[in-house]
């Protein structure tokens, strides 16, 4: 425990929790004793929707060496996409989000 | 000593007179006993550390947890409600004391209590336990591996844990510390450092570090678990507690 490394970032997204998708709003990253994860340490992310109390959350727990993986699989990913689809994914009228915050973690 | 006891979730005033959820557990074959507040570890208010306040009271001593992430999250699941606790900022220090405080005059208005508490803390609560003991007039403090304590956590995290160091005029009662050699958060050289502000202070303190071991040796259902040294710091517990609670 207690790296208390923590990043959050603001983002929009749908999630599955236990009761179904819902809309979520934070995601908080940090390196630290996992719940379940079996090893000391784990990168963890939680993603959040604060507004819908405590069980609105999707968590993950893994190990370093998955966490980078799965980092350069999302901008792998995002690279192949032609910029216009890109910005299909922001709904019409909701530009709060631009693709170029997400990246960087803040709200535009 | 038979190990009955008897385990049940209530309701207590803690800080500011919040009515807060707590586990109690507290051994039913002894007339009197000495108490102790168990503060959870950053995860929260947890199956694994109520097992822990019941092995506090299947050995003669009164335990009480308060959930310190009860008003974030109410009825919500640990992992949720420490997820939740850990973006906000986590607990503050001052509601922390007032928790404990209110744990305290819990366990001292039970009938079965002999008048006298420690409290005891795992990971962040080990902070907290020694926070706690600086501040409150606890009759002695158990810090397991608590981090933060001499130096503040970083300061771009949102978790805010401040040195305690400066405060250990304040303790009232003797302190144990039980530490992981291979841990670094505390690291060995941090508590040297703490051991040098209570030597200097006056204090009477007890610090164990066990080798092979690192942070988080308690826990059982972990891969931190090391069975070694925890039976041995258990049974360093449990003649700590006799001495100056039991």
């Amino acid at each position: 425990m207690c790296t208390y490394q923590t990043e959050t970032i603001a983002l929009r997204a749908s999630g599955k929790t236990r009761e179904g998708w819902t809309a979520m709003t934070s995601a908080t990253v940090y390196f630290d004793h996992p719940v379940h994860f079996p090893s000391g340490h784990a990168l963890m992310i939680d993603v959040r929707n604060a507004d819908r109390g405590p069980s609105a959350r999707v968590a993950l727990e893994m190990d370093a060496e998955s966490a980078k993986a799965l980092a350069r699989a999302i901008l792998a990913t995002l690279e192949t996409v032609p910029d216009d689809l890109q910005r299909d994914s922001i709904p019409a009228g909701d530009a709060r989000l631009s693709v170029a915050s997400m990246m960087g973690g803040g709200l535009s | 000593m038979t190990h009955n006891l008897r385990a049940d979730t209530i309701t207590m005033s803690g800080h500011e007179g919040d009515e807060i959820e707590a586990y109690l557990a507290v051994p039913t074959d002894v007339e009197t006993c000495g108490s102790i507040v168990v503060i959870h570890h950053l995860p929260g208010y947890d199956e694994a550390t109520k097992e822990i306040a019941r092995k506090f009271a299947a050995n003669g001593f009164a335990a009480l947890m308060p959930n310190l992430y009860h008003r974030e999250a109410p009825g919500a699941e640990p992992d949720d409600a420490a997820a939740l606790a850990r973006s906000q900022g986590g607990v503050p220090d001052e509601r922390l004391v007032g928790d404990v405080a209110g744990a305290m005059a819990t366990l001292k208005a039970l009938p079965i209590s002999n008048g006298k508490v420690a409290s005891i803390g795992y990971c962040s609560g080990g902070r907290q336990s020694l926070l706690a003991g600086c501040r409150l007039p606890l009759d002695a403090v158990i810090d397991c591996y608590g981090a933060f304590t001499v130096v503040d956590s970083p300061a771009e995290s949102p978790l805010r844990a401040t040195a305690i160091v400066g405060e250990v005029g304040g303790l009232t009662g003797p302190v144990l510390g039980l530490f992981g050699a291979d841990d670094q958060y505390p690291s060995p050289e941090q508590n040297e450092t703490l051991a040098s502000a209570l030597r200097e202070a006056g204090k009477e303190f007890d610090f164990r570090t066990y080798e092979g071991a690192g942070h988080a040796f308690f826990n059982t259902d972990r891969p931190s678990f090391r069975p070694e040294s925890a039976v041995e710091a258990w049974a360093v517990i449990f003649d700590f507690l006799r001495r100056t609670v039991g």
